[in-house]
């Protein structure tokens, strides 16, 4: 397995297993080029084509690319990093081709998974992962530092599902921090599994809830609007969209039983977000250059 | 220990923190706290997220960092609105007695920065830091305060013996201390590596009930 080629992320300094490198810029002719596109051992990356953030939308298309895990990951031990840096007036639609399952590793080790994302003035990325699943057993440390600059726009999408299907948890630690222009947008730490916090699965906790998801659509064009609440205290799934404090954003918080129940509700608002049709939530124009 | 934590901790101290149930009202209309058990469980996982954040800003608060830059840490760890809300008018009230009893020149800057309020963690941290307390005085003042207002507001709620909610509380406080021991360990980090070195730990059903509760037409307690 080659670790070389990959920067290591200084919190996790070590072994890197898998790493993924991309640079989008804008390519003077209205369109996104992507200069550096690399792949390193358990992790590849293919470019999938171009999105448009919507169908009518006037604006020029930008790149996609596919994250495709090239063989079993993370392992116990297993440090992975992912660093997607789009400049200036670029656009990037970044996915997964599948959902990435944490398992043990052989003497029990953590795993560290570290995503860097960073989105210049007139950027957008969006981000849209599948799931991340904690087998049992398992014991993933995750990081995903988004940092925007004014005038970028970010939309993320984040599930977790705490064990496979009819399988015990997994412990996983996912923290999110999105700082704009260097300030603190959202910072989460989501501590979950066996030993991890105590209490993690109560009644302030997950209360037996095995899915989470959170979709983040920030920045320049976003509208803020009022909380709202995405479905009854009687539903399975519990759902909220908030605006955030420090900025032009939005968060939904999803929990739910399974992932099953959790991507329907995630799918629906992303659509709404990215088509403009909802009434409540939508991203509004973005103000074009001067 | 001192007579000023005493003092700062204490209910009958004019800081508003009565009138709020810290998600406990939510969570038993919603069937999840039903007794002293369900009580013990919601007021550990709500120390070791919640608590555990709010504990490193006081502490950090405490220790005489940025508190602006802690006000807008309590933010981004803070997504509910209606939880944001809370935190700055109790804030608020926290430091009006709070400039009564210890008056300093940084509380007066901190009301004049914030006029609607700071989050409550960074003022009870200030508070602390002009009373003479230490940092970890303030990480266990709100850690104790994570678990406290739920017990208590629990009584009222499901009718639930003191006794047992008192009961509660003491198991909880070797876990309450711990909580306090890791905020001033992470605060004394903060200082070399700025507030992103503070916990978030995330409490994303507490937040969802807080929104929900907050939209409740008549409510006991406003959180």
């Amino acid at each position: 397995m080659t670790t070389t080629g990959v920067a290591s992320c200084p919190r996790t300094a070590g072994r890197v297993t898998g790493g993924v490198r991309v640079a989008a810029v804008a390519d003077g002719r209205g369109g996104t080029a992507l200069p550096l596109l690399a792949g390193e051992g358990a992790l590849a990356v293919r470019r999938t084509g171009t999105r448009a953030w919507t169908q009518q939308s006037p604006r020029p298309k930008g790149a996609a690319v596919t994250l495709v895990g090239a063989m079993s990951a993370p392992l116990g031990g297993d440090r992975m990093r992912v660093e997607i840096a789009v400049g200036a007036d670029a656009r990037l639609t970044v996915r997964s081709a599948a959902a990435t399952v944490a398992l043990p590793g052989r003497g029990g080790e953590s795993a560290w998974y570290d995503v860097l994302l960073t989105v210049a003035g007139g950027a957008e990325l969006l981000w849209l992962p599948e799931p991340l699943i904690a087998a049992a057993g398992s014991d993933l440390r995750m990081t995903t530092r988004v940092d925007l600059v004014r005038g970028a726009r970010l939309v993320l999408r984040e599930e977790a599902v705490l064990g496979r299907y009819g399988e015990s948890p997994g412990r996983l630690a996912s923290r999110l921090t999105v700082t704009v222009d260097g300030r603190p947008l959202l910072d989460q730490d989501f501590r979950v599994g066996p030993g991890s916090a105590p209490g993690w699965d109560g009644p302030a906790g997950l209360a037996g809830h095995r899915a989470f998801g959170q979709l983040l659509v920030a920045g320049s064009g976003t509208a803020t609007l009022g909380p709202q609440l995405l479905t009854r205290a009687s539903d399975v799934v519990q759902a909220v969209a908030t605006p955030l404090a420090g900025g032009a954003a939005t968060l939904v918080t999803a929990l739910a039983p399974d992932a099953r129940h959790l991507r329907p509700l995630l799918a629906r608002t992303l659509e709404e977000l990215l088509d403009g049709s909802a009434t409540d939530i939508r991203p509004v124009p973005a103000a074009g250059p001067p | 220990m001192s007579a000023a934590l005493l003092l700062l901790t204490d209910g009958r101290f004019p800081a508003g923190g009565h009138a709020h149930s810290g998600g406990a009202e939510a969570a038993v209309a919603e069937g999840r706290i039903t007794g002293a058990a369900t009580l013990a469980e919601f007021c550990r996982g709500r120390l070791h997220t919640t608590g555990l954040v709010a504990a490193a800003l006081a502490a950090a608060a405490a220790a005489g960092a940025d508190l602006l830059a802690l006000d807008d840490a309590a933010d981004a760890r803070t997504p509910s609105p209606a939880l944001r809300t809370v935190s700055r008018r109790l804030g608020r009230q926290l430091l009006r007695a709070a400039r009564a009893a210890w008056p300093a020149a940084v509380l007066d800057q901190l009301a004049a920065d914030r006029p609607r309020g700071a989050h409550q963690p960074v003022v009870l941290g200030a508070t602390a830091r002009a009373a003479g307390l230490t940092p970890l005085d303030a990480a266990r003042a709100a850690a104790y305060e994570s678990a406290g207002s739920p017990a208590t507001a629990t009584v009222r709620l499901l009718g639930l013996d003191p006794f047992q909610a008192a009961a509660v509380l003491a198991r909880l406080a070797p876990e309450v201390d711990a909580v306090a021991d890791a905020a001033t360990a992470a605060a004394h980090r903060a200082r070399t590596e700025g507030t992103g070195a503070l916990p978030a730990a995330s409490a994303p059903l507490l937040d969802v009930s807080a929104e929900r509760h907050a939209a409740w037409p008549t409510r006991l307690f406003t959180s």
